[in-house]
């Protein structure tokens, strides 16, 4: 037997205090969940009516906004990437910044210069550690953003957007984040926030409800100005519901599988340890016999 | 009379209030705007303010805005403001308190977007308060 009894019970101690941690961890996960779900479906009516709103004006006008119209020859690139402020989420964080280097690498060959924006503490830490350039970092709200935080990169982002590429502004922002497909699948995506796509009537409108004829208070251009940082900041707060909830899951994934490791260490330790114990006393007995068969022989001999 | 209309107001984050009215009336960036059921549609950018809707038994709903717009359209009315506040759920005092507060910054010289935005935002607040109280 390698280790000894009072070792191998102290070491069953350990990661039995190791699983109630996990355990907790696990439940708590899962109860922020539902918690974060429903925060993105209350979120749901605001962009139906604000995506409904824009593609209204972006129908009935032919209006060029700054934050919809392509820049020629685009030279460099603005990139968010959004992870968790806290580890013990398996890969999430990983597979964000490995998905964001990849794209870096893309818009490098694509002969653009890339500028990082990060949120979450984990990105900073990935960035601060190989000593890179950031051009500005969110952190402290990965479990639950709320609109303010949205809104706060969205000016961010929209502000290196409008500057002038001469005077270090961006000409395209993508945005690295997860997608909360289910419980079990959270996928890594990428898109392009900036030049925004419009996209015309997203639900074909049925013969009878056509898009109404609106009347624009004062005047498209104006509407359009207005809707559309809204329209930004609603998607950024989309992508940061869904990585919230992404991180949730995945940390409860993680904490789940390391419950169960615990579990499997713990009953091997168990039955170790009472090999072990089972041992030590066939020791003892076979000391005792022996003992004794010697103190018979001698007294034997002496008769 | 025509039919009702049915109202949204969103924020951000939620729905804030939804149901049926008679008779909406909010201010615009052009001025205030009266909006009746069978309105044609508008989409109107607002100030921060305090919109009024009246419901079909005649209660008065009054919203907080700070910005946004509305639209209206085959009877439907959406009022979409990022932090869309109801007035009964606006406590008078914290509001003018926030509003002295951001008055003071900005009479302190700190004329930034923000204090500006919070300016506004309280006062809107306040506003709406006072009406409903």
């Amino acid at each position: 037997m390698p280790a000894s009894l009072r070792e191998l019970r102290q070491r069953k101690t350990t990661v039995s205090t190791t699983k109630k941690i996990t355990r907790a961890m696990e439940l708590i996960a899962a109860s922020r969940i539902i918690k974060a779900q429903h925060r993105a479906q209350s979120a749901a009516p605001y962009a139906r009516e604000l995506t409904r709103a824009v593609s209204a004006v972006a129908t009935f006008s032919n209006v060029d906004h700054p934050l919809t119209t392509e820049k020629p020859n685009p030279s460099r690139a603005a990139v968010l990437l959004i992870t968790s402020d806290r580890g013990l989420a398996g890969a999430y964080s990983s597979s964000v910044i490995k998905e964001g280097e990849q794209l870096t690498q893309l818009l490098h060959s694509e002969g653009k210069e890339v500028r990082p924006y990060l949120a979450g503490r984990k990105a900073a830490a990935f960035y601060g550690f190989r000593r890179r350039d950031v051009a500005a970092a969110w952190d402290g709200f990965s479990d639950s953003p709320s609109y303010a935080n949205a809104r706060e990169i969205a000016d961010a982002l929209i502000e290196a957007f409008l500057t002038p590429t001469e005077e270090g502004g961006v000409d395209e922002i993508h945005v690295v984040y997860t997608r909360f497909v289910s419980m079990l699948t959270q996928k890594p995506e990428i898109i392009r926030l900036l030049p925004l796509e419009v996209v015309e009537g997203e639900e074909a409108p049925d013969d009878e409800e056509l898009l109404p004829l609106y009347e624009f208070e004062p005047d498209a251009e104006t509407v359009l100005d207005e809707l559309l940082p809204l329209y930004v900041a609603s998607r950024i707060q989309y992508c940061l519901l869904q990585s919230a909830a992404s991180e949730l899951a995945s940390r409860q994934k993680a904490m789940k599988s390391a419950t169960d490791n615990a579990q499997t260490l713990i009953e091997r330790l168990t039955r170790e340890a009472n090999q072990a114990r089972q041992a030590e006393i066939t020791q003892e007995i076979s000391e005792i016999v022996g003992g004794a068969s010697a103190l018979a022989e001698a007294t034997a001999q002496n008769d | 009379m025509a039919e009702p209309m049915q109202v949204e107001v969103v924020s951000a984050d939620q729905v804030v209030w939804s149901g049926e009215s008679t008779n909406i009336i909010a201010k615009t960036v052009e001025g205030d705007i009266g909006i009746l059921a069978g309105h044609s549609p508008v989409l109107a950018v607002l100030v921060p303010s305090a919109v009024e809707i009246v419901t079909p038994d005649g209660v008065r709903e009054i919203v907080a805005v700070d910005g946004g717009f509305m639209s209206v359209a085959q009877g439907r009315v959406s009022i979409l403001s990022e932090y869309a506040r109801m007035a009964g759920e606006i406590s008078l005092s914290a509001a003018e308190r926030e509003l002295a507060e951001a008055q003071a910054r900005l009479d302190a010289g700190e004329d930034d977007d923000e204090t500006r935005q919070h300016f506004v935002r309280a006062s809107a607040q306040v506003k709406a308060a006072q009406k409903a109280g």
